[in-house]
């Protein structure tokens, strides 16, 4: 086992932190929070997945997947948090519930 | 040689892990936040390690520059329209 | 009380135990990935010279996968549509936090810094770590302090500031369909040509990119810009 794959386990394990993190929270900042954590484990998996060319210069196909990425989850991130800050505004909660309490 | 380079990559994968953690389930919004920052620094240093010059440029820009500010700038958004009102604790 | 407690905990174990059931496949998955490969990166180096860059990464970027950064230009776009959509942007307070003269300072110094930075991981993108998106990233975030600082924007930048939102698409689709007149498909860039025409979607790109993340961050239309459209009495939503 060598570093590449140690940090591809890393990925797997960021995934499943952020996905955990993801269904345990209902306050919507939090989930974006937890959505952002997964698409990291995603983007260090690939980005490892690179690594793996005997003479250490990696294959630029990931990187440039993975740069693609980052601009659309950080994209993806601000559309989300701008409906979060609406929805407080005209709703007054940060959690989407279907029950009437609260 | 090999042997820093294990210590130093092992510490920043656990350094990841141990951060992302903290980040999420920390109930304190404003601290959550200004972890996952440092989570996304501590990334860029990852892609480094990983021969990805470009995409450690643009992570440190965009996830620790771009996404940091957004977050602490929605976080102060919500607060101002609810003054005064403790966060509950979160419930499965 | 406590069943509820109780049935709390069920659900986060099996939550647990679902999360790990994903998650074995796919660690049994890297598990089983050969320690080495070569990947994409032979057929890239061999295409290399033709591609009008000699940087793999802004190559594959901008040329043999072209088509995917058009789309994530054009999803950029969308989300700054979609985040002024959704109203006017908040007024700031100033009075809470007023701008102190250390950041005053500080963004003088910073910001003409950031765009020539940005400028130069653009130029330099073509042949060593950088390019379009570290350019734009850089550009917006210089953006977020500018606003930080308590910039407004004037009256008169508003359709300029429209105009040069969409620029980065418009240029990229513009290079895209005109090179189809020269005889091949669409994106498929002469040879010759490719250097130069990479290098007017970049800076297009970045331009846009850096635009649409400030956008984004003010998170609506100014104020000031709603007051001026013509026929509009300024009502918002």
């Amino acid at each position: 086992m060598n570093l590449t794959q140690l940090y591809m386990f890393t990925g797997v394990m960021l995934f499943a932190l952020g996905l955990f993190a993801l269904f345990s929270y209902r306050h919507l900042l939090r989930q974006v929070l937890a959505v952002n954590v997964m698409s990291s484990g995603v983007f260090m998996m690939l980005i490892a997945a690179a690594n793996r060319a005997p003479d250490a210069s990696p294959d630029p196909v990931p990187h440039a997947m993975v740069l693609t990425g980052i601009v659309l989850a950080v994209s993806a991130t601000a559309l989300a948090l701008s409906l979060v800050v609406r929805l407080q505004a005209a709703t007054g909660s940060t959690q989407l519930s279907e029950e009437e309490s609260e | 040689m090999a042997a820093v380079n294990w210590v130093f990559d092992s510490l920043l994968m656990v350094n990841l892990l141990w951060l992302a953690w903290r980040a999420l389930v920390n109930p304190n919004l404003f601290k959550a936040v200004v972890l996952f920052i440092a989570f996304t620094l501590f990334l860029a240093l990852a892609w480094v390690r990983l021969n990805a010059p470009d995409v450690a440029l643009a992570e440190a820009a965009i996830g620790a520059g771009i996404t940091g500010a957004l977050l602490l700038t929605s976080l102060q958004r919500i607060n101002v329209s609810k003054p005064n009102k403790k966060e509950k604790p979160d419930e499965v | 009380m406590r069943s509820r407690d109780m049935s709390a905990n069920v659900i986060r174990g099996s939550l647990i135990a679902l999360i790990a059931a994903l998650i074995a496949p796919l660690a049994w998955a890297v598990w089983s990935l050969p320690e080495e490969g070569l990947g994409l990166r032979p057929k890239v180096v061999m295409n290399l010279p033709q591609s009008g860059a000699s940087h793999p990464v802004t190559a594959v970027l901008l040329n043999f996968r072209g088509y995917d950064t058009l789309l994530e230009i054009a999803a950029l776009l969308i989300v700054s549509v979609g985040a002024w959509s959704l109203g006017e942007a908040q007024e700031t307070d100033d009075s809470q936090s007023p701008v102190s003269p250390v950041q005053r300072l500080t963004s003088q110094v910073l910001i003409p810094l950031m765009i020539l930075t940005a400028g130069y991981f653009l130029w330099v993108g073509t042949k060593s770590p950088g390019g379009a998106f570290q350019a734009g990233a850089l550009l917006g975030a210089a953006g977020v302090l500018l606003i930080l600082g308590g910039w407004t924007p004037a009256p008169s930048l508003h359709w300029p500031v429209r105009i040069s939102l969409t620029l980065g698409l418009l240029v990229f689709v513009v290079v895209g369909t005109s090179v189809m007149a020269a005889g091949g498909y669409f994106l498929e860039y002469p040879a010759s040509w490719a250097g130069t025409l990479i290098l007017l979607i970049e800076t297009a790109a970045t331009l846009s990119i850096g635009l649409i993340l400030t956008a984004v961050y003010v998170g609506g239309q100014p104020r000031i810009w709603i007051d001026h459209l013509p026929g509009d009495k300024g009502e918002s939503l």
